[in-house]
């Protein structure tokens, strides 16, 4: 019994989770590729060492900012619901 | 979706999909899922410098992202993973050097193509028996004695053993890792193997490496796996640095397909929790015939994937 709700807990946290995710790649479909592209493009043929070392930035923010997020908002949904 | 650097048309939900379902493979694993990434990116249309190059960009992301949940589990020995990078990256320059000479040579496709199949299937039957065989050595002493252990065991401990016996002077300690003195150059050797394929196959080569943590240094499963990936943040953000400058690498592909990825990484990171070492490795076996089996198809059909 106890096992099941621990699994339904986890089951719903990946929901949510998932959910923010949604709502993250439609944020960076608009701020990233429409704000970003055109700015990005020409510093990749202009400038390509910045480029280069802005990519990396870029990929690493992102993998941070993103799972700390989630993990903030998880512990959080699963702070209340205990 | 326009993707303005490398000039391409792509579904932003296949990109968001592919990462995802690397993702969930590179957090189980601690590989970098180039073999299966490449060819999805090639078949989305994108040319193939750009496949590569965006590839590794996105395993870079998708890595960071696993490794946090990985650590908060105690899976990553930094000491281990800074001391492989090293090796690593020496050995993706020698392979590289490796295809430049087969390049002028000429016959570069055939051999790293049977190169390439060759390591795969081996290192899938070597998989195949090892795991099976402490499997069900590890059932059959349970039987026996009842409670069951936490250790990582391997049908392959006596070897690597005898190769953590050997002194071949400066030794080192991995407490994290549970090892008590190892040479450094077994170390570096293995990384640099690792390095060697990746040069020379292209990819992370995680397919190798993961292997090679457990069977020639003793790295529990668990360790290997996030130790990898660790040492892949490494590896795979030098490679997308030499690749962007080559104009390879598409950072707003590589942006949304790990959206994806972040998400698969994490349960693939968190699922490692509910299997023991030998089911991992016994799992991981499809991933290296994948790769042959997409490397045969090249071979037969002539198409480059």
């Amino acid at each position: 019994m106890a096992k099941k709700e621990s699994t339904m807990k986890t089951v719903r946290a990946f929901a949510i989770e998932l959910a923010i995710y949604a709502v993250l790649v439609v944020a960076y479909f608009f701020l990233v590729l429409h704000l970003l592209g055109e700015w990005l493009y020409q510093l990749e043929v202009h400038h390509r060492y910045y480029y280069a070392g802005l990519s990396i930035l870029l990929i690493v923010g992102q993998a941070v900012l993103l799972e700390s997020i989630t993990t903030f908002l998880i512990r959080l949904i699963r702070g209340r619901s205990e | 979706m326009f993707f303005p650097i490398s000039g391409a048309h792509i579904s932003p939900i296949y990109l968001v999909a592919v990462g995802f379902l690397i993702g969930i493979l590179g957090g189980f694993f601690g590989v970098g899922g180039s073999f299966i990434a490449g060819p999805a990116l090639r078949l989305a249309g994108l040319d193939w410098n750009f496949a590569v190059g965006t590839d590794l960009a996105h395993i870079v992301g998708k890595s960071v992202v696993a490794v946090r949940r990985h650590r908060a589990m105690g899976n990553v020995d930094l000491r281990l993973g800074l001391i492989m990078a090293v090796g690593t990256i020496c050995g993706a320059e020698v392979g590289a050097q490796g295809i430049q000479m087969l390049k002028r040579a000429g016959n570069i496709n055939v051999v790293v193509s049977i190169v390439s199949i060759v390591v795969y299937l081996s290192i899938s039957t070597f998989m195949i028996w090892e795991s099976r065989k402490t499997l069900s050595s590890k059932r059959r002493s349970q039987s026996s004695k009842g409670p069951k252990s936490k250790k990582d065991h391997s049908a392959f401990g006596p070897v690597t053993r005898a190769i953590q016996r050997l002194k071949i002077w400066p030794m080192i300690s991995l407490p994290t890792s549970g090892i008590k003195e190892i040479s450094l150059w077994i170390i570096l050797l293995v990384a640099f193997v690792g390095g060697v394929f990746s040069g020379f196959l292209g990819g992370g080569a995680g397919y190798i490496r993961m292997p090679s943590m457990v069977y020639v240094l003793g790295i529990p499963t668990h360790l290997a796996v996030g130790t990898d990936l660790f040492e892949i943040i490494i590896s795979a953000s030098y490679g997308t640095f030499s690749h962007a400058v080559k104009g390879n690498v598409d950072i707003l592909i590589a942006l949304v397909m790990h959206t994806g990825a972040a998400v698969g990484a994490q349960i693939g990171a968190i699922s490692t929790q509910y299997f023991a070492g030998p089911k991992i490795r016994l799992a991981f076996v499809p991933l290296p015939i994948i790769g042959a089996a997409i490397v045969i198809y090249t071979m037969i059909s002539g198409h480059k994937m």
